[in-house]
């Protein structure tokens, strides 16, 4: 999903760029929240933040024969929301820009706005969708986390297929092609990073059973 | 649970590892952001990237190298909370 260094026109990156910074700064304030509120929250905070590291380094193949990593921020839009994950996503997307050349500081705007806005929300949405209509806690956190990755695929597909928009198909077969690329590749990795965010998220509450015992993560409701 | 959780992860990696042991699936297996840059200078012909990133790793052993920390900070601090909390709940029993 990362759009390459210099890759989207001045005017695609500045605008990203706008779109994203009030999510970031919304996020920032209510990251600061939580960890002045709910000291006991932390430890799981960092643990949200450290799964989308170690998911989003992850190269792994898919079916198409190309190779993309999971993104893995829907484990803490599950347990604190979407807002802390622009916040602990837009570090990571930096991380990647400033020491390993991927993705970069001009397309940072576009990137954070498909791994670090789009998918927490898509993850967030589904998952009190799901909670609403009785699903249980393991198959939402599931479908949160895989849709969650796969809709940052898509947004990144858009983005580009906005800024170069196909000569005959116009923006649409700009979209097609580059979904394939993206999102069609990310389909089985989304799959694969559902079922491990089901698996650490019980690790990390015991047995996500209950929907309680996510809340417990977040620090809202206290043992 | 235990049992779910071991079915999970090896039902995950068994996804990753199919298109590597099957015949017929696969190819190149590039990475899709190249793939997605290529296509742009496909569709734009003499498109060149208007700013370069301010440092690359010297080599792909380097990179690999910063990717393979890059998962272990994030491995090594989800293990660490983790085992806290077990710990924890094993000390209240």
């Amino acid at each position: 999903m990362h759009i390459m260094e210099g890759f989207l026109p001045v005017g695609h990156a500045v605008g990203w760029f706008v779109i994203s910074s009030p999510f970031v700064i919304a996020g920032c304030l209510s990251t600061r929240k939580i960890l002045r509120e709910r000291p006991e929250a932390r430890l799981n905070l960092a643990a949200s933040g450290a799964f989308a590291f170690v998911l989003s380094a992850l190269k792994m193949p898919s079916v198409t024969g190309s190779c993309t990593h999971p993104t893995g921020v829907g484990l803490g839009a599950v347990i604190f929301g979407p807002s802390v994950m622009a916040v602990l996503g837009t570090i990571i997307l930096l991380f990647q820009a400033l020491l390993i050349a991927h993705g970069g500081l001009t397309t940072l705007g576009a990137n954070v706005f498909s791994m670090a806005i789009v998918g927490p929300w898509v993850s967030y949405g589904l998952w009190r969708l799901l909670q609403s209509f009785g699903v249980s806690v393991a198959v939402s956190v599931f479908a949160a986390a895989a849709l969650g990755d796969l809709s940052t695929y898509v947004t990144t597909a858009v983005q580009l297929s906005l800024a170069y928009p196909d000569a005959e198909s116009g923006v649409v077969g700009a979209f097609v092609k580059f979904a394939s690329i993206y999102a069609v590749t990310q389909i089985p990795l989304a799959i694969a990073e559902g079922l491990l965010t089901v698996v650490v998220m019980n690790a990390l509450s015991g047995s996500a059973g209950k929907p309680d015992e996510i809340a417990i993560l977040a620090g809202e409701v206290r043992q | 649970m235990k049992n779910r959780s071991l079915w999970l992860v090896v039902a995950a990696l068994a996804i990753i590892a199919a298109p590597l042991v099957i015949p017929g699936l696969g190819g190149e297996f590039k990475g899709a952001d190249d793939r997605g840059s290529e296509a742009i200078s496909d569709a734009r012909p003499g498109y060149k990237p208007w700013f370069e990133p301010l440092w690359k790793p010297p080599s792909g052993e380097v990179e690999t190298g910063l990717f393979a920390l890059q998962a272990a900070i994030g491995a090594g601090l989800v293990g660490y909370v983790i085992g806290r909390r077990a710990g924890q709940k094993n000390v209240a029993h």
